[in-house]
């Protein structure tokens, strides 16, 4: 029987499903996410079988709702907290960091704060620089905080239903680009550790370490570079914290040349800190020197030309990698 | 050690009258010798970092949390030693927390502003000024869905009605009836400004505009302020919704232990006459007295057992160890 296949979105909220069934403290907040089932569709039907009070919509107050979140963790709840758009992060900083991060460690591991934090990153969406952000840097830069970065339905499925089920605050980064993609799932009860690379294909003569979006841009990057000749791993962190700094050092060992890439800012970011990994844990094996791709220093334009140039793509991973190999 | 360390008989109501009010002023004698202890530990330099005393708001942190029970939560402030005494914490281990103890009850963590004790529902003092409303209204939203008829009370100084989340959440307790009593303890002062330099409009139109429950209270009256709560978390746990109550009150000492110099700000006098003729154990010993509860020697040995009984916190603190160094990355993550 050929396997299933769902879309990134419908994985998601089959998580969801599943979750809430198996353990009423399961409640969603956020803005439009009811009936309306957000503006991507991700919760729709969710409402239906659950109802409103465990799937609530909010005023448009990220503060106030996440912080709502965080108490109602901390009290016997398993909240999971739909911000809209990874932009609106923003709102909410004070709630994630000064208190969901730190209750625990702050209160001498007394409180806990089991929460989620589903929200978006991507750019190309013409959404311009207030819709476009991804900015999952800085919550991987706060103790205390567990982030998630899946890159297919599979992935999405399995790692949502282990941080719902994770005792430390959460927060899931879904690319808005691909809720529409398609992949196989697997119709059993599954879930996915978080912490655990996944090598998304295995190579030979350049590692492309791959952080959500930018896995299948790499993934299609090396078919190109195959047919040059070159064979690339593909390798997808699926976490940046808890981070498998193994699996990534073990690719870069194998094939002495890699190239870090991420959709957030590659300044001060995730790439920055993978490079950084690789660079303590296989410099004298690197053949040619760690190479960083991530969205441009600038806000993200709207034009449709400017915007596109901002992220890493196909084409500038090929080109980008044939170099590193000398071709 | 501690003489009083929960109430649940007086959450069952079986203390009378002059029990229930000799208690009161029990706890708020020991919120203030416990304050008398810290400033002593700080000018001794035993201490590491500052701390915000309470002495001067006791009746407000007494006399609600006299009116709940011991697994109603609550959430505190920077200011919050008050708080977690009333609610029911152990001197002892406040102190050692204060001290950066292994026998704390963060186990050194967290230290004077952020103390939390899960077996008295103080889900933890906050050093961000209303940083807690969140969490309160989420603990509330907690018991309502859990239906364990839990109330939530939400202590902050009035320098928190200057942060946007406490209307996102007074908003969201309306719209959702969450049995959550936000406290706004008006010590007149932000930090170093007068609140009228702060604060436009009135305090209570605040709550008025989402349609909250809001009244206000003398907050140096622990029986007006037990009156009043009593009533709030009767109707919130009736499931009536959330309250908001202003408490007027005065700190005695500056921001911190170590704002000495005040008058840039503040006039010697005013503090005198909030010393003089508004202090909140004065008022209700008189009251005690007047209504033949207690006479002022009762009074007095109340006094000198709650100080021998802090002095022994202090001692057990001073003693206890620190944590080990290897404790420094654990509880990160649970």
């Amino acid at each position: 029987m050929p396997e299933r296949e769902l879309t990134f979105a419908q994985a998601v909220r089959e998580a969801l499903a599943e979750e809430m069934r198996r353990d009423s403290r399961v409640c969603i907040f956020g803005e439009d996410v009811a009936e309306a089932g957000t503006p991507f569709k991700v919760l729709s039907g969710l409402v239906e079988e659950f109802g409103r009070e465990r799937v609530l919509d909010t005023p448009i107050s990220e503060a106030g709702f996440t912080g709502i979140g965080v108490g109602a963790a901390m009290t016997g709840i398993r909240p999971v907290v739909d911000i809209m758009f990874g932009d609106f992060l923003t709102l909410t900083m004070d709630q994630m960091v000064n208190q969901a991060a730190k209750a625990h460690y702050m209160s001498g591991g007394h409180w806990k704060v089991p929460m989620v934090m589903r929200t978006t990153l991507g750019a190309t969406r013409r959404s311009a620089a207030q819709h476009s952000q991804s900015l999952h840097a800085w919550f991987s830069h706060v103790p205390g905080l567990k982030v998630v970065l899946p890159s297919t339905p599979c992935d999405a499925k399995g790692l949502l239903k282990t941080a719902i089920r994770d005792e430390n605050p959460v927060v899931f980064f879904e690319d808005k680009m691909m809720y529409k993609l398609k992949g196989p799932v697997p119709e059993e009860d599954y879930t996915i550790p978080l912490g655990v690379a996944d090598v998304k294909r295995e190579g030979e003569d350049i590692t492309l370490v791959a952080t959500s979006s930018m896995v299948q841009v790499a993934l299609g990057a090396a078919v190109l570079l195959e047919k040059e000749g070159l064979s690339a791993e593909v390798v997808d962190p699926r976490t940046t914290w808890p981070l498998d700094e193994k699996t990534i050092v073990d690719s870069v060992k194998k094939t002495s040349r890699v190239i870090v890439m991420d959709e957030g800012y590659g300044r001060y970011g995730v790439a920055a800190e993978l490079a950084a990994v690789i660079a303590e844990g296989a410099f004298y094996d690197l053949d040619a020197p760690v190479k960083r791709m991530g969205a441009m220093h600038v806000p993200i334009p709207f034009s449709p030309p400017l915007e596109d140039v901002t992220v890493p793509t196909e084409g500038s991973i090929f080109k980008a990698a044939k170099e590193m190999c000398g071709k | 050690m501690s003489t009083v360390t929960s109430k649940p008989e007086a959450a069952a109501g079986t203390l009378n009258e002059k029990e229930k009010w000799l208690r009161a002023y029990r706890q708020m004698v020991r919120i203030r010798l416990f304050e008398e202890q810290v400033n002593e530990l700080y000018t001794r330099a035993l201490m590491p970092g500052l701390a915000h005393l309470y002495s001067g708001e006791e009746a407000v942190a007494v006399g609600i949390c006299e009116a709940l029970r011991i697994d109603d939560y609550i959430t505190s402030t920077h200011r919050g030693h008050g708080h977690c005494l009333a609610k029911g914490a152990s001197p002892d281990r406040m102190f050692a927390e204060l001290l950066g103890k292994e026998a704390g009850y963060c186990r050194g963590k967290g230290g004077s502003m952020h103390i939390a004790d899960p077996a008295t529902g103080n889900l933890g003092a906050n050093a961000i000024v209303g940083g807690s409303v969140g969490i309160a209204t989420g603990a509330a939203f907690a018991s309502k869905r859990l239906g364990n008829g839990r109330v939530a009370v939400c202590f902050f100084g009035e320098g928190a009605l200057g942060q946007g989340s406490l209307y996102e959440v007074m908003n969201l307790a309306q719209l959702w009836k969450l049995p959550v009593i936000y406290v706004c303890e008006n010590n007149l002062y932000n930090e170093y400004t007068h609140y009228s330099e702060t604060t436009a409009g009135t305090i209570l139109g605040r709550a008025a505009a989402f349609g909250v429950e809001a009244a206000t209270v003398d907050g140096q009256d622990v029986r007006a302020v037990n009156s009043i709560a009593e009533r709030l978390v009767k109707r919130a746990r009736a499931g009536d919704g959330p309250a908001f109550l202003q408490a007027d009150t005065y700190r005695y000492s500056g921001h911190h232990v170590g704002d000495v110099n005040r008058e840039y700000y503040r006039s010697k006098s005013e503090e005198q006459h909030w010393k003089s003729d508004r202090d909140p154990i004065k008022l209700h010993a008189k009251w005690l007295i007047e209504h033949d509860y207690a006479d002022s020697a009762a009074l007095d040995r109340i006094t000198v057992e709650v100080r021998s009984e802090m002095e022994a916190a202090v001692k057990f603190a001073i003693n206890a160890p620190y944590p080990s160094v290897d404790q420094v990355d654990e509880d990160v993550y649970a």
